[in-house]
């Protein structure tokens, strides 16, 4: 083992709490553990390395261990990266603490790094002063030359900023998997977990867990997991009697409402939100879907579910996977499809023949950076405007955005609701921040979720006043046409693309009615803000004079900005937004009641454009298309200063 | 607790509507005439066009299949043939351009209870619609496709199709067509489709024929009708309709029976090299040479080859069904596999919800 500081001091780079206790480890060495309120870890490594598989169970760990958590998965679009180059990098980042915690952390407190391109694709991003650990097996002159390293940064003192332990991870494996009747190539694989192991040393993590997990996982294969099992236990053993680690770290739980909890991502929860609504209302579920990153899991997770009436068809294409959704809830079920940015676009024509046709559709755009294919596996919130009106023609539909991995569930169900209730397609926003990331979820009582059976009435007798089945005669209330389904006896009728006749739905090219049609169906998409909350403000004291506005994953790093400005004494009000279309009926009103309204978004300003447009508010839009979530710090500059400068003028103005 | 294989968790809405129905209207009506499938609707198409010829077939055969009306859906594309379902008195959706395949798959695959069809036409099937009908051949749900091909654009007022003969005058190909066309039926049977036929407008016992045969196929059928549009590609059928050349041109084709055909038996089908088909004077060959059609032979080359034997200017068209096979419907394999997850019973939400890892947090 080779290393710059052998031994590493108490690790508190970013002013968290710690108190430091000692105690004695096995062999009499002493050893101190440091109590901190939170952590931020990176794991990177070569996509091969299994840093995702890594992270998840760390992350498993440690919401058993009952800390607040949110991750942050980053990968490539490469499946397989030439190894151990800068492209191939993946990396996993956490946040974990004794307290609630909104964003996965700007910068992490520890970055392990398993070869020289993980370090140099990471390193800026770790504060000086931060714990590095690193993999000097790997730190060879031929994978250094692959990044460009003309030196190595283990020797030529650049890593001294930082406490550095360089710890042999890939022979310590092979040495404790000597027995194991593994090739070396495949006991190799398993340094993953030792490096999980020694993690879990560092940080007091329950090991159970993961055990459980690997003989789970394996169960074909006994002596992988026997082999990944004693890397793991290797690891953490060699964390407790190691000199090279002399601290090791507890974070408590953190202070959560009662119940059971599970960790969860935003598109297992998504998945899971699609099956209640389908059990809520009693409709058979049908998802027709193309592979795409980053929504595939949703129709993976989906086709497991088969016992709860779900269907799942992988169509030829996105165009096609729309059409049988359609088609399904032509039939009665609640059709389904779930893509990305690119897959919207090609299914912009059948979301208009459903808001012709005016039958429920539940499309989820997983949002990723665009244009075009753009970024496949980074996070962005551009899709807001083709949601909006990337049909052609008036082609009002209801748009909805979960704000973090758990509340995905709760947006599938509310998508469902507003699709069913009002026979409309719905846009359900999600983004690959939402969909990779994973937080503790309080598991929610699956009798007290919204009832949904009311939004399903479909008519079994004409409504016509000559004993006529009328498809377009309105509900006064909702503007939801008539359904009725085929197989009903008497209510045959037909429906498409062409404009309907008021009430019959018979094809019509008449000026007035078109006219009329045209504005009823947007009146019908308005009116759904009769059926949803008064916008969401968070404002501790009430009485401030800037908000900050944001919809969708931009709500952690917002809320965490927040925190961080009412810390510094000032106020700022936080409203995001679960409805973009139509907006809470309010909204107006609240924006109005602030000096300055500021729009945090990962895009060019999306959601400011329609605040601006639809209310004539000054929106301050503020920006970042990275494909990155935004780090609080730099909101909560914007914010303090967006604060300081209107308390200044107006400071300015009284004078 | 046992759970018979096929039982459905509980009743969903649908299952309730539909019962609801009957007990509103009674049992199903399912000895209906001709007349019962006609709509309110004004037929708007050209006078003349071939496709009331068909309309009219379809409305009389349709009694004899014994569905209810109700039980009937008719999904189409965009074109003039996909004006049909507004025309005929069941359920039904006029769709997008191409999509229709796609539609009707998710409402066949999700209500296998329904008689699902699709009413394309040569542009909105081959062109814009390409990859959904070879996808929807190739799975086998449960529909019929009536392909009405009239060989040109007739609703964007007679632009050349994916079938139009090479060389063909229209007013976007003022110096004649370049591009080679499809032949319907060998692109199905290239896509394994387990039904395929082809029938003629004006020929209402043959058309009834191949319709009744693909109505009663489990599975997707498709079956190209010739159809005339008389305003922009009138007379395109001409040499096959013509009492003085249909017959030497055209070669019937009936399951059993030896490939005889034209004036007095004249000329026949028999094998050639290769495992093609070719035309021989009937005189010329031994009678044992001569194939006796087969549409139930699980190998498609047989059905390709007869495929071929026609050439773009239409000679020697097979006409009847080209092949017939039974192999298992999407919609019931995903049937299936629905009841084998529910073997051990509904899906339980409450035991989803908490499903991997979970831990409690006390009060």
């Amino acid at each position: 083992m080779t290393g710059t500081n052998p031994t590493v001091a108490p690790s508190n780079p970013d002013g968290a709490l710690a108190t430091t206790v000692s105690s004695s480890a096995p062999g009499g060495l002493v050893k101190s553990v440091v109590a901190l309120d939170r952590v931020v870890i990176r794991l990177a490594g070569d996509s091969g390395d299994g840093m995702q598989l890594t992270g998840n169970r760390f992350t498993s760990e440690t919401a058993s261990f009952g800390n607040d958590l949110k991750t942050l998965p980053n990968f490539p679009a490469e499946i397989r990266a030439p190894t151990g180059t800068l492209p191939g990098v993946s990396s996993f980042q956490l946040q974990f603490a004794d307290h609630d915690v909104m964003t996965p952390g700007d910068a992490p407190d520890v970055l392990v790094a398993m070869n020289p391109a993980a370090l140099k694709a990471n390193l800026s991003e770790l504060p000086g002063g931060g714990l590095l650990i690193l993999d000097s097996d790997e730190f060879t002159p031929r994978n250094l030359a692959k990044v460009g390293y003309a030196t190595n940064p283990l020797e030529d003192g650049s890593l001294e900023g930082w406490q550095t332990v360089s710890v042999a991870l890939t022979s310590m494996t092979l040495e404790a998997l000597k027995d194991s009747g593994l090739g070396k190539k495949e006991a190799e694989r398993s340094k993953n977990m030792f490096t999980l192991g020694l993690l879990s040393w560092m940080y007091h993590r329950p090991t159970e867990g993961t055990i459980r997990f690997l003989e789970r996982q394996f169960r074909r294969k006994p002596e992988i997991a026997a082999a990944n099992i004693a890397a793991f236990r290797a690891g953490y053993n060699y964390g407790d009697t190691t000199e090279a680690f002399a601290v090791s770290y507890e974070i408590k739980p953190a202070p959560m409402k009662p119940g059971r909890y599970r960790n969860i991502s935003g598109n297992q929860a998504l998945a899971l939100g699609l099956v209640a609504a389908g059990q809520r209302s009693g409709l058979p579920i049908f998802l027709g879907a193309y592979p795409i990153t980053p929504a595939s899991d949703i129709l993976h997770e989906l086709s497991r579910h088969k016992a709860f009436n779900v269907r799942t068809f992988q169509a030829e294409d996105e165009i096609a996977g729309i059409g049988a959704a359609l088609g399904a809830s032509f039939g009665g079920a609640l059709g389904i499809t779930t893509t990305s940015g690119p897959g919207v676009a090609l299914k912009a024509e059948t979301i208009g023949l459903a808001v012709m046709t005016e039958l429920p559709l539940v499309i989820v755009d997983v949002q990723r950076g665009g244009p075009s294919t753009g970024l496949p596996t980074k996070t962005e919130q551009s899709d807001l405007l083709q949601a909006m009106f990337g049909r052609n023609g008036e082609a009002p539909i209801p748009v909805i955005a979960p704000r973090s991995p758990g509340d995905c569930f709760d947006a599938a169900v509310e998508a469902a609701r507003i699709a069913l209730t009002y026979r409309t397609p719905v846009m359900l926003l999600s983004d690959g921040y939402l969909a990779n990331g994973a937080e503790p979820w309080a598991i929610p009582d699956a009798d007290s979720l919204p009832d949904l059976t009311s939004a399903v009435a479909f008519a079994t007798e004409p409504n016509g006043e000559d004993g006529e089945f009328l498809p377009y005669l309105r509900d006064p209330e909702t503007l939801a046409r008539a359904w009725a389904i085929p197989g009903t006896a008497g209510m045959q009728h037909r429906i498409g693309g062409l404009e309907k006749a008021d009430k019959t739905g018979n094809i019509s090219y008449d000026p007035a009615n078109h006219d009329f049609m045209t504005r009823t169906r947007q009146a019908k998409i308005d009116g759904i803000a009769a059926s949803i909350p008064l916008t969401d403000v968070e404002d501790p004291d009430g009485d401030a004079r800037v908000a900050v506005i944001g919809w969708g994953s931009t709500y952690g790093p917002i809320g965490s900005a927040a925190r961080q400005v009412r810390g510094s004494g000032r106020k700022v009000a936080q409203i995001h937004l679960r409805h973009i279309n139509p907006f809470p009926s309010d909204l107006g009103e609240v924006l109005a009641r602030y000096d300055r309204v500021i729009c945090p978004e990962m895009n060019l300003g999306q959601l400011s454009l329609l605040l601006r447009a639809k209310y004539l508010v000054d929106v301050q839009s503020h920006t970042q298309v990275s494909g990155m979530p935004f780090r609080s710090a730099g909101l909560a500059a914007v914010i303090q200063d967006a604060i300081d400068s209107t308390t200044a003028s107006l400071n300015g103005a009284q004078q | 607790m046992t759970v018979e294989l096929g039982m459905p968790d509980a009743p969903t809405p649908i299952d309730a509507a539909i019962a609801r129905s009957l007990e509103q209207h009674g049992p199903k009506v399912t000895e209906l005439k001709g007349k019962d499938f006609k709509t309110d609707q004004e037929v708007r198409w050209c006078p003349g066009c071939g496709d009331y010829v068909i309309l009219n077939a379809v409305q009389s055969f349709l009694p004899s299949l014994g569905i209810a009306r109700e039980d009937m859906v008719i999904v189409s594309g965009i074109g003039c043939s996909s004006r049909f379902p507004y025309y005929m008195n069941t359920y039904g959706m006029h769709s997008i351009h191409g999509r229709a395949p796609a539609i009707a798959t998710g409402l066949a695959a999700s209500r296998p209870d329904l008689s699902v069809w699709v009413v394309t036409g040569d542009g909105d099937a081959l062109s814009i619609g390409g990859n959904h009908l070879i996808h929807a051949l190739r799975r086998n749900v449960n529909m019929t496709i009536l392909l009405f091909n009239n060989r040109i654009y007739g609703l964007t007022k007679g632009q050349y199709s994916p079938t139009s003969e090479v060389g063909k005058v229209t007013k976007s190909t003022p110096m004649g067509s370049l591009d080679h066309p499809f032949n319907p039926v060998s692109l199905a049977l290239g896509a394994d489709a387990t039904f395929v036929g082809r029938a003629m407008d004006s020929d209402r016992k043959g058309l009834t024929e191949v319709l009744r045969q693909a109505a009663e196929h489990k599975g997707t059928s498709l079956v190209e009708i010739y159809q005339n549009c008389n305003i922009f590609n009138d007379g395109a059928f001409e040499l096959l309709k013509d009492p003085a050349t249909g017959p030497m041109w055209t070669i019937p084709l009936e399951h059993g029976k030896p490939l005889v055909f034209g004036p007095d038996g004249a000329s026949c089908v028999v094998r050639e090299d290769f495992g093609g088909l070719r035309i021989a004077e009937t005189n010329q060959v031994d009678p044992s040479e001569i194939v006796v059609h087969d549409a139930t032979r699980e190998d498609p080359s047989y059905a390709f080859a007869l495929s071929r034997l026609s050439s773009q200017d239409l000679r020697y068209s097979p006409m009847g069904v080209f092949r017939k096979v039974q192999k298992p419907s999407y919609d019931a394999m995903m049937t299936e596999q629905l009841d084998e997850a529910r073997l051990s019973g509904p899906g339980d939400l409450t035991a989803l919800l908490d499903g991997g890892d979970t831990w409690e947090v006390k009060a």
